[in-house]
């Protein structure tokens, strides 16, 4: 019993970090209908820069955590400008293609210039042990840290999407671009700024996990932007409290097909099951109660 | 144009074949009065720490032993040339060595990798070729079994690991039930995991639960859960310090206090940065050689090296050194620089008394030494024993 209650412990916390990286990456799917496989490098560009901050300039957590999520913010901007912005209008592959290769770039840019070697974050957000059951369920207050933020961003995102002007023009131009463009919306600067806000929740994740796992390498990016995305598609791409739920889906059944003896086979298990869903049901889980697209 | 072309192609194919003749035949000669050793080691690239502090080991034996008299009243020359951490590379750089530089005997490279690739060259030219730190197990013995002559190692394998963590379990900590947990992408972990298992199920005890994950993975938690369910004695974890670290890091969070088992895949000081040091209580791993070894021949080795280049000796430092003597020794019993008469010697080798441990070559050309056990203190490698094999 205390071992199912880790277990599902377990799993939400690492369903959380998945949720965080897909909240961004289902955000920019569902304004411009691009694949952005740079998402994954930028949360590793974000998590350089709050080890920066933290090791060097010896900031505490909260200002280094906004300071990321401010430099990666701009870093999406230009990533906009300069390599997806003039192929707009060319075909879906060149859009996905361009995705992979800046994705590539930023990885082995920042090889050259960090190093490959695996660097330890500083141990800057204080944790501390909850234990009960008799002390045989242990529960770390950075899992609700991370859960908290996870939740809060979700939340703030809704809220800009649906209720903010920018949200309004965002919506319409994913909806269609050259009407919303007739009907006076900036599509330029809304573009720039959803990569900015989506840029912005990658930097945020590479900052938390960089301080939940303390390791972080220019590598660390590629596997977890995989992840992050197959829990976008599962709930739902371009749905922001899709990306939510599938996050928590993939990190709970990885868990559980690990905790019933399948540790070997769990990402097998994990993609198996993406396959399933998108035979059932090709918009993913919540992809059919809400047509338009975030 | 074609046709020059053609001509030029021909002749470089015409003296490359003479130029490989006549090295053979002033190779076997062996009559200079220097004794010229090769090196293929990895001075740039990926893991050129590895290859530079074999090198700096080797070249201070061989200035001491040259500052002695030599070997056999001739003085020895380094011939030392960098395969760039590339098995194409390594290939290349044996095969130079081994026809065109009229050299005894080949030393390297560190990899198993690199040294698989510069296997073929030595074979051929019947050099023999010692390794002093390729752990792999298919090193000496090709994969049909037989014995390669022409290769020896001076380092331990890596499923000789395994079989001495399995003994340290059962005799020094006491322990029935363990757990393995496995990088199952790495043939240096599933060849430990699978030597731990056999020797410390035979030894009596039992595994109670065998768990795997893939190198790059950094969440743990449902397996360390898993594991400390079945409640095991200790627990088994042949990977490397990267990922070592954060399971050490996160079994202890999830309060899973037993005994923590490795090999030489822990040996970093990037394993208590990534684990943290209140983690890293009870853990132990093999390795080579310790710096804290009180033996004789290893304080004195300490001293000098420390002399020499200004730092602590590793243990690739080590291994180099032993590796110089180690060919000091067959060139002596061979009684000439021959590479045939060398590589019966060296076959021959028996109780080499080396800083790494006394070494005698078994039948498979691999090497009978002791280990050496760290255990870690709050986060520091403190030396607890050496370990002789059965």
């Amino acid at each position: 019993m205390e071992q199912i209650i880790q277990q599902l412990i377990n799993g939400i916390s690492l369903g959380s970090i998945y949720a965080l990286i897909a909240l961004g990456y289902t955000m920019v799917y569902g304004i411009i209908n691009l694949i952005n496989f740079a998402h994954g490098d930028i949360y590793m560009v974000g998590a350089y820069v709050g080890y920066a901050l933290t090791t060097f300039f010896g900031l505490g957590f909260l200002p280094s955590l906004l300071l990321a999520m401010l430099t990666c913010s701009i870093l999406g901007i230009i990533i906009e400008k300069v390599a997806y912005k003039p192929i707009r209008n060319s075909t879906r592959i060149s859009a996905l293609i361009t995705a992979i290769s800046v994705s590539l770039f930023l990885q082995y840019t920042m090889m050259y210039f960090v190093s490959p070697q695996t660097r330890t974050f500083p141990n800057v957000l204080k944790g501390s042990r909850i234990t009960f059951l008799n002390g045989n369920v242990m529960l770390d207050t950075k899992n609700i840290y991370i859960l908290a933020i996870t939740v809060l961003l979700m939340v703030g995102l809704q809220y800009i999407v649906h209720k903010t002007k920018i949200g309004k023009s965002m919506r319409a131009a994913s909806l269609d671009r050259e009407a919303a463009q007739l009907m006076g919306v900036d599509v330029d600067k809304t573009i720039s700024f959803t990569f900015a806000i989506g840029s912005a929740l990658a930097g945020a994740a590479g900052v938390l996990v960089g301080v939940y796992y303390n390791t972080i390498n220019p590598l660390m990016g590629t596997v977890p932007g995989l992840k992050a995305f197959v829990a976008a598609v599962l709930g739902g791409i371009g749905i922001i409290p899709g990306a939510m739920f599938g996050g928590f889906f993939l990190g709970m059944v990885e868990t559980m097909v690990s905790a019933y003896g399948g540790s070997i086979i769990k990402d097998a298990v994990a993609f198996g099951i993406l396959i399933l869903v998108l035979l059932v049901k090709p918009n993913g889980l919540l992809g059919k109660t809400i047509k338009e697209k975030v | 144009m074609k046709k020059t072309a053609f001509m030029v192609l021909s002749l470089i194919l015409s003296l490359s074949l003479f130029v490989g003749c006549t090295s053979n035949q002033s190779s076997s000669k062996g009559d200079s009065d220097t004794i010229r050793v090769g090196l293929n080691y990895e001075l740039s690239g990926q893991v050129a720490t590895y290859g530079q502090g074999l090198t700096e080991g080797i070249e201070m034996a061989f200035e001491e032993i040259n500052e002695n008299g030599g070997i056999l009243g001739k003085q020895v020359e380094i011939v030392k040339i960098d395969n760039k951490s590339e098995d194409t590379e390594a290939a290349n750089v044996s095969t130079r060595l081994a026809t065109r530089e009229n050299v005894v005997v080949l030393l390297g490279p560190a990899t198993s990798g690199n040294t698989k690739a510069a296997i073929p060259a030595a074979m051929q030219n019947k050099i023999p070729l010692v390794s002093a730190s390729a752990t792999a197990d298919d090193i000496t013995v090709d994969k049909d079994g037989n014995v390669r002559e022409y290769v020896f190692k001076t380092c331990f394998s890596d499923s000789f690991q395994g079989v001495m963590m399995a003994e340290f379990a059962h005799g020094d900590l006491s322990a029935k039930t363990a757990a393995v947990l496995m990088d199952n992408t790495s043939d240096y972990a599933k060849g430990l995991s699978e030597a731990f298992k056999k020797t410390f199920t035979e030894l009596g005890g039992s595994i109670l639960t065998e768990e795997a994950y893939q190198a790059k993975d950094t969440d743990f938690r449902a397996v360390l859960t898993n594991i400390k369910g079945t409640n095991p004695d200790v627990l088994f974890v042949p990977g490397y310090y990267e990922e070592v670290g954060l399971i050490v890091r996160q079994a202890r969070e999830l309060g899973l206090d037993v005994p923590i088992l490795g090999a030489d895949g822990y040996e970093s000081p990037k394993l208590t940065e990534i684990a943290g040091k209140e983690a890293l209580n009870n853990v132990y791993y093999s390795n080579h050689y310790s710096s804290m070894d009180d033996a004789e021949e290893v304080v004195e080795f300490n001293k000098k090296f420390k002399e020499k280049y200004g730092k602590d000796p590793d243990g690739f430092n080590a291994l180099g050194y032993d590796l110089a003597y180690f060919v000091k020794d067959a060139i002596e019993r061979a009684g000439e620089a021959d590479p045939e008469k060398i590589k019966d010697a060296m076959a021959a080798t028996k109780d080499f008394k080396g800083v790494t441990g006394t070494i005698s070559i078994d039948e498979k050309h691999n090497p009978i030494k002791s280990i050496t056990i760290i255990e870690m203190k709050d986060g520091v490698p403190t030396f607890l024993k050496k370990l002789d094999p059965k």
